[in-house]
């Protein structure tokens, strides 16, 4: 350590560009801040001495250089703010149809800058490594700057006297002199302290402060950033969070995912309500749903138990369940309990939950020669009907479609249910098969004599939710919630300095701020009412 | 509840043209400053934004009553909404630092944003249920405060730029400075048109082919660019000049895009007879008229704009909105457009305050970047909403 010592006998560390005493400029580090003989001090960190502008020869010094540099920050917080409007030109993935092949999606909608943004890996860019690694560095950034700065520019402002330099009186943006002698300067600190100013004096030098605690500002937003950002990395953590979906039929009751097999739901029912101008209390929305040409929903809501296994150490055995919690879920009012959460997320009208045939002639629909009812999420594979006659389910399509004219189904969900049967007729061994699906009854041998046919069918809705544990929201609301705290407090309040130096002849005033200059001057011309000292000039001069 | 309706359009109408006479009071004080120290002009017009603040209010509240949820919830009910917020901002900063001229630009702004507003669907329209909370005005309000309060950094950044830009020389500056007014002629241009064919009853149907299904395409000005593959049902009505490039699928985006096109066309026809009529740059004619602004000043009043919006928008924009998504959606951060946007202005004015600070942009460079911002505020308004859509599309 190279350390300073100033003429007015204070000892500064190494890279002090303004004595943390009493402001005098060292001459060899004025470089540093770029301050010359003609211009005003820079006053940014009040000439503390900072690491990265004081030590640049190892690596860790240039790393540490690097992050810690403002013009660095800034071209991180560009860069990203560039990629972030990239990423909004075309849908991310995740709000594309989900059976929708991405690769020939954004092709097939978008043209040639779709395939381009697609192949360049815009699609997904915000979970991408490399949209991460900016996030990452400006956290970097974010943790180097602050540190290089606040802990310098907390001791300096802690050690500085009112005794300054002429020079430093001199280089300041706000400086005047008073050639008079009968100057109050009691009447000078009164009129200060009651502007709220802290006044410290010495040797007939004054100094005073106030709003000091807004300097800490953007170190205490910073400080809130950091914890926001670990906060949303404890999400990679499963023991943190949480984030599955389910379906559950209305009457069924599920496993919910997520929980370790402990919590059961059962859908009571789900409700959607939807605006309807006939109704007095929704008739101010006339015009409006009748230019929407569809139905406007008004309520998603799923009525719920949820069960706690009692059970769950036994492995293999039928779930024993205890009712938990009963409640309802709606948008914006998720069903809560123990440390989850469930979200209306989804919806799926009148899913088909039975099918009833008849077996009747081929030639005469009223002939009736049986009933059998089919569940459809868990049909069986023969049914036995009480005149002998027996149904085999040769083939189950829940959701089906025809492609390159073969059935197929394209989901699980029984949405268009279709099916091949083996019909035996008493005493029969040879079966008759036909295929049935909503608006299809096809014989395909040709030569039938039965044919099967729709009886009735029982439907119910389905709700989707989303299953959320989430022990990261207590730190990201903290890392928010000091992010807010210190953005106000460096923003709505400003450090301000007045210093009044006494001469031979009269007195020197000078005055800072970090911002705000039309305030300080305000301030500055309440303390010098009836005093005698003249209002000080503002030096500065704006460059374009 | 129609009379309420009708008193509520009817204040929005009162609280218009009381904001365009304060802006006639603001411009006399061009002519007071001249004559000495007179503040009369200034005041009255300070007095007049401020009854029309209130009776901007008095439109709130009444459609708020009238349809049973904040009036905040599509594209007419927001954008007036920001005008009043704007106004409201100005009305700070004129009491802070009581420059006169920031109302006669901050004043037409706002009324160019509500007059803009206007030319959308005005109908009280009921919440889906993901907009059925507390949090919609809870967070549209504050997020919207805080970007009427930047916007002010943009008036008083206007200011000076044509203030203190050097006339006497074609530059970058002045070409951009243009490119800013011409936009506003884009605007004005956009609201003019948009009233005159809707008086007029325009109307002109196609039939054109919307993801693969024949779709009725009404288009309420005369077709420059018609619907792709589009075929006019309307009898007697001129066809369009050309067809929309193919990609362009959505429903009313031909329609969209004939717009535009109209308001580009109109704003070039407005700029250029005025700039004919003058024979000099926009900027270069209104810039003697600005003598007397302490740029300092203004620079000042468009930093501390940041300085008190950029809180209270990230806490509005982005805070609230986090703890609403997180209840309605279950995350409180999923990368649609909108947050996306509002993530980016959030960046734009962080860089702006480590800039101003730490690097010591200010002035014109600082004025450059309130323009920027502004500039993204408005992307995410019009642009997020009107092309690129996502779960915020009902605004």
């Amino acid at each position: 350590m190279n350390e300073i010592t100033c003429e007015c006998g204070h000892v500064n560390p190494e890279g002090t560009v303004l004595c943390e005493s009493c402001g005098k400029p060292v001459e060899e580090n004025q470089h540093i801040d770029g301050n010359d003989q003609k211009e005003l001090l820079n006053m940014r960190y009040d000439g503390s001495a900072r690491r990265s502008q004081t030590y640049n020869r190892t690596a860790v010094d240039k790393v540490w250089n690097f992050f810690s540099s403002v013009k660095v920050g800034v071209w991180l917080i560009f860069i990203t703010l560039i990629a972030s409007a990239i990423g909004t030109i075309f849908p991310q993935e995740v709000f594309i149809p989900g059976n929708v092949d991405p690769a020939t999606h954004y092709r097939d909608q978008y043209g040639i800058p779709g395939q381009i943004y697609y192949q360049l890996g815009f699609h997904d860019l915000f979970s991408s490594w490399w949209y991460m690694l900016l996030i990452a560095m400006i956290g970097i950034s974010i943790v180097i700057a602050s540190i290089d700065r606040f802990f310098p520019l907390y001791k300096t402002l802690k050690k500085q006297k009112p005794k300054r330099h002429e020079l430093f009186m001199k280089k300041q943006r706000i400086y005047g002199q008073t050639v008079a002698e009968n100057i109050d300067a009691d009447r000078f600190k009164e009129n200060l302290k009651k502007r709220r100013f802290k006044v410290y004096e010495q040797d007939g030098h004054i100094l005073a402060e106030k709003n000091r605690f807004a300097r800490w500002g953007p170190y205490v937003n910073h400080i809130g950033l950091i914890i926001f950002l670990l906060g949303a990395l404890l999400r990679f953590i499963p023991a943190f969070y949480v984030d599955e979906f389910i379906w559950v039929r209305e009457g069924e009751t599920a496993l919910i995912a997520g929980t370790e097999g402990e919590f059961y739901i059962e859908n009571k029912a789900f409700t959607l309500e939807t605006y309807n101008m006939d109704d007095p209390e929704d008739a101010k929305f006339k015009e409006a749903i009748e230019k929407q040409g569809g139905p406007i929903p008004k309520t998603f809501r799923t009525d719920a138990v949820v069960y706690e296994r009692t059970n769950s150490g036994v492995p293999g055995a039928e779930p024993e369940l205890d009712v938990f919690k009963e409640g309802a879920a709606t948008m914006n009012n998720p069903l809560k309990f123990d440390d989850y959460a469930l979200y209306q997320a989804s919806y799926q009208l009148n899913e088909f939950k039975e099918m009833t045939f008849k077996i009747h002639d081929k030639d005469d629909e009223d002939t009736n020669y049986g009933e059998f009812t089919v569940d459809l999420s868990n049909p069986q594979s023969t049914y036995e009907l009480d005149g002998g006659y027996r149904v085999e389910v040769a083939n189950y399509f829940p959701d089906y479609e025809m492609e390159d004219g073969q059935p197929v189904s394209v989901s699980k969900y029984p949405k268009n249910p279709a099916f091949v049967f083996n019909l035996y007729p008493p005493g029969e061994n040879d079966p008759e098969t036909s295929f049935l699906g909503i608006g299809a009854n096809i014989d395909a041998g040709g030569d039938n004599q039965y044919k099967l046919g729709l009886a009735g069918f029982d439907v119910r809705d389905v709700t989707g939710l989303t299953v959320k544990k989430d022990h990261t929201l207590g730190i990201i609301s903290l890392g928010g919630a000091i992010f807010m705290i210190g953005v106000i407090q460096g923003m709505y309040w400003n450090h301000r300095r007045i210093w009044l130096q006494p001469r031979k002849d009269g007195v020197w005033l000078a005055g800072h701020t970090n911002k705000n200059w039309y305030a300080l001057r305000m301030d500055i011309e309440k303390a010098i009412a009836d005093t005698n000292i003249e209002a000080p000039k503002d030096q500065y001069e704006m460059k374009s | 509840m129609g009379d309420l309706t009708n008193i509520s359009g009817n204040l929005l109408y009162v609280s218009f043209f009381t904001y365009l006479l304060a802006t006639f009071f603001f411009g006399g004080t061009i002519r007071d400053k001249k004559k000495g120290k007179s503040k009369v002009a200034g005041n009255i017009g300070i007095t007049i934004t401020i009854v029309g603040f209130l009776t901007q209010l008095g439109y709130f509240f009444t459609r708020w009553v009238a349809s049973g949820h904040a009036p905040v919830s599509n594209l007419f009910e927001y954008t007036t909404f920001f005008g009043m917020m704007l106004v409201f901002a100005f009305i700070i900063l004129y009491f802070i630092y009581r420059v006169d001229l920031l109302g006669l630009f901050a004043l037409p702004i706002a009324l160019l944003l509500i007059a803009f507003a206007s030319m959308f669907p005005t109908e009280i329209s009921p919440l889906v249920p993901s907009l059925q909370s507390h949090w919609l005005y809870i967070h549209v309000t504050t997020a919207s405060l805080g970007q009427g309060i930047l916007s002010i950094s943009f008036v008083a950044g206007l200011i000076f730029l044509i203030r203190q830009i050097d006339q006497t020389k074609r530059s970058k500056h002045t070409f951009w400075l243009e490119f800013v007014l011409y936009i506003i002629a884009v605007t004005i241009a956009f609201i003019v048109l948009s009233s005159v064919f809707s008086a007029m009853n325009y109307e002109t149907v196609f039939e054109a082919p919307v993801e693969g299904q024949p779709a009725e395409i009404t288009y309420e000005m005369p077709a420059i660019a018609g619907p792709s593959e589009g075929r006019v049902l309307t009898e007697g009505a001129t066809g369009p000049l050309f067809e929309a490039p193919q990609w362009m699928r959505g429903e009313d985006a031909a329609k969209k895009l004939n717009t535009f096109l109209w308001a580009v066309l109109g704003g070039l026809v407005l700029y250029w007879s005025a700039r004919l009529i003058f024979k000099k740059r926009i900027a270069a004619i209104i810039q003697p008229l600005l003598k007397k602004v302490n740029p300092e000043l203004v620079d000042e009043v468009s930093y501390r704009a940041v300085a008190i919006g950029f809180p209270v928008f990230t806490l509005g924009a982005l805070i609230f909105a986090m703890i609403w998504a997180q209840q309605a959606w279950d995350r409180f951060w999923g990368w649609d457009p909108k947050e996306v946007w509002a993530l980016i202005t959030f960046f734009f004015y962080a860089a702006y305050l480590h800039l101003r600070l730490s690097r010591g942009w200010q002035g014109m460079k600082s004025a450059w970047l309130a323009v920027g911002g502004f500039g993204i505020i408005m992307f995410n308004l019009i642009a997020v909403n009107l092309i690129i859509s996502g779960l915020h599309s009902y605004a």
